[in-house]
């Protein structure tokens, strides 16, 4: 287990490590520089004060030891200052990851969860009106687009219906259950973007499992459909699908990104977003690998997933793959 | 079947029964037909403007809001612009991109694809690692950062960077540049299993380079799965696409397309819905059709991939 667990946090380090200096070089590719904003906002400060300022925020090193400067104060804890918010980013980005983490596991536990019911119905009536009605529901949730679902939600249960909030969080002193019903909308959307993805593997691995001999040896010895499918079928059939989901957890976040936005929903996606067109470099900086990070962890977590359902598989298996 | 399909070459079956099977399919039929009368109408956008004695771009807002009429076939909207014909000349933007990034990606993907495919050893697993990290990452905040860069900081010439196009030389580029794995995959998986076979194995006896062996013996041999891909990412570039110009980051206005029409939508929901529920529409049935014509194209040129 223990080796298992440095590679993958090595290998976790590399694409972080790739994807900081990819992500800091395209920030510094951004409209307007810091200084810039700061001259421009300030009558008083002369071009002359640029210069220095610049000197003074190391901005007139070359890339390499500007990048080499800015990772080394994240890896002694110095994650810099939000433009926007003229706090350190840690203190506005924490909160928001709760937000987006919840968003997060609420979607893919109800995808999940409807899609595995949705694809076993389907794999055991092939061809069948059931199963044409579930295919057309994957076709038009994998072809919706995700934001333009979300405005559909608003117009009809929160205008028209008016039974949800069309978007915001709600008061902060409004706990846990109070926030639910702001919940709703946001979460149906992000479930609706990957549930139908999920439910169309959750058949073809059924149906692949179904055709197996041990299904038919199970049948023979006498056990009842019910048993068979879910017994021996779906055990086997959670396998390819919990590789699929370990996959999807990087458009999940994109899906995440998109909902926030929408919803008005205070998580990491929208906050990126914002930072990104507000020109709050650091902000946008940390937030963008924070993403990363939380999708590096939702696969790993899949992966160990993976390990636990598949009792052939130890974690020294996983070492050699 | 399996007697005999070894024999003939399984991954192009005969042209009259793959459109023998692609015909029995209705699904992916009606969405071709679908397809073809939305990329019409969009190529006729000018043409309707004229019938109809419409500017597109003409702001009067003496006219916002209006509902549909003989004139105004889909009514206007904040602007005063007439829906019906911005929703044609935005067709032609959004399946434009699509296209164009779709066929980008392609070459792209299966470039990469050939390539490990081919050669194998380490540039195979560093090329299919790098292939995986892309697939897993957040791609839409990243898109963001790319649609937000300041061209001319790159060395983009003045010319294109101020020219009304730019955005969308400039999304058909990003797109393509991270759209190409999933054609990366399915190209290598091809072509290690196309590499073992006879004629591949001949022509490296005669003494082929490796760049024929691959573009004239293992290319057209992988051509299905590039097809069937390239069908099903048009659709997803579309929706990219849309979801980035209606964040404001990709085409932009007074240009239309089909995701910055809705831009302005959310803000309207309760004085003109009608205007965040046309360009919605059609890029969903867009897409679709996009979506079954591809899953169709799959099942009649993969014979063993069908629907069980």
């Amino acid at each position: 287990m223990l080796p298992f667990l440095t590679r993958r946090i090595a290998g976790m380090t590399i694409v972080l490590t790739v994807m900081s200096f990819v992500v800091f070089i395209l920030i510094g590719l951004m409209p307007g520089d810091p200084i810039d904003i700061m001259i421009a906002s300030n009558p008083d400060l002369t071009p002359a004060d640029g210069e220095r300022l610049k000197r003074l925020h190391g901005l007139d090193l070359p890339l390499w030891e500007r990048y080499a400067n800015w990772l080394g104060g994240l890896v002694s804890g110095d994650f810099g200052f939000s433009r926007a918010y003229n706090r350190p980013v840690l203190d506005i980005l924490l909160p928001r990851l709760g937000n987006t983490v919840m968003l997060l596991g609420l979607s893919s536990l109800a995808a999940i969860a409807i899609a595995i019911p949705l694809g076993v119905i389907a794999a055991t009536r092939p061809q069948s009106p059931v199963d044409s009605a579930i295919n057309l529901f994957c076709f038009a949730g994998i072809s919706v687009p995700p934001f333009w679902l979300a405005l559909v939600f608003i117009m009809f249960f929160a205008v028209t219906l008016g039974w949800l909030p069309a978007g915001g969080m709600g008061a902060p002193d409004i706990g846990l259950f109070g926030r639910l019903e702001f919940l709703v909308l946001p979460v149906a959307t992000l479930t609706i973007a990957s549930l139908a993805g999920y439910t169309r593997f959750a058949r073809a691995a059924m149906i692949e499992v179904l055709r197996q001999d041990y299904i038919r040896t199970a049948r023979a010895k006498g056990l009842g459909p019910g048993r068979t499918v879910f017994g021996h079928g779906l055990r086997n059939a959670m396998l390819p699908l919990t590789t699929i989901i370990a996959l999807d957890f990087g458009s999940l976040f994109s899906g995440a990104l998109i909902t926030e936005t929408m919803f008005g929903y205070l998580g990491m996606g929208k906050l990126i977003y914002d930072s990104i067109l507000g020109n709050d470099f650091n902000l946008a900086l940390v937030g963008l690998l924070l993403a990363t990070l939380v999708v590096l962890i939702g696969n790993f977590l899949a992966d160990m997933a993976y390990a636990v359902l598949d009792p052939r598989i130890s974690f020294r298996a996983l070492e050699a793959a | 079947m399996s007697a005999v399909e070894p024999i003939i070459d399984i991954v192009r079956p005969e042209p009259s029964l793959f459109w023998q099977r692609l015909r029995r399919n209705r699904a992916a039929i009606a969405s071709a037909a679908i397809l073809v009368a939305v990329t019409a109408l969009a190529l006729l956008a000018p043409f309707f403007e004229a019938l109809l004695g419409i500017d597109a771009v003409r702001v009067d807002l003496f006219n916002q809001y209006a509902t549909p009429d003989f004139t105004h076939w889909l009514g206007t909207d904040e602007a005063g612009r007439d829906v019906f014909v911005r929703l044609l000349y935005g067709g032609r933007i959004s399946l434009l991109v699509g296209l164009v990034a779709a066929i980008g990606a392609a070459v792209i993907g299966t470039s990469i694809g050939l390539f490990a495919g081919y050669h194998g050893g380490r540039l195979d697993t560093l090329l299919m690692r790098t292939t995986d990290g892309v697939i897993s990452l957040p791609l839409l905040p990243l898109l963001i950062v790319l649609a937000a860069i300041d061209l001319s900081k790159v060395g983009v010439p003045d010319s294109i960077v101020n020219s009304e196009m730019a955005s969308l030389y400039r999304i058909v580029f990003i797109i393509a540049i991270v759209g190409w794995t999933t054609v990366a995959r399915l190209v290598r998986a091809a072509t290690l299993s196309v590499r073992t076979r006879e004629f591949v194995r001949a022509a490296e006896a005669m003494g082929s380079g490796s760049t024929t062996i691959m573009l004239r013996h293992i290319l057209p041999n992988v051509v299905s799965p590039i097809i069937v891909a390239t069908t099903l990412s048009i659709g997803s570039v579309i929706l990219l696409e849309s979801v980035l110009s209606f964040l404001g980051l990709g085409i932009q206005p007074p240009v239309p397309s089909w995701g910055n029409m809705l831009t302005n939508a959310q803000e309207l929901v309760t004085r003109a819905p009608a205007l965040a529920v046309w360009p919605g529409a059609v890029i969903f049935v867009t897409v679709m059709a996009f979506n079954f014509l591809g899953d169709g194209l799959q099942d009649a040129l993969d014979p063993r991939s069908m629907r069980r």
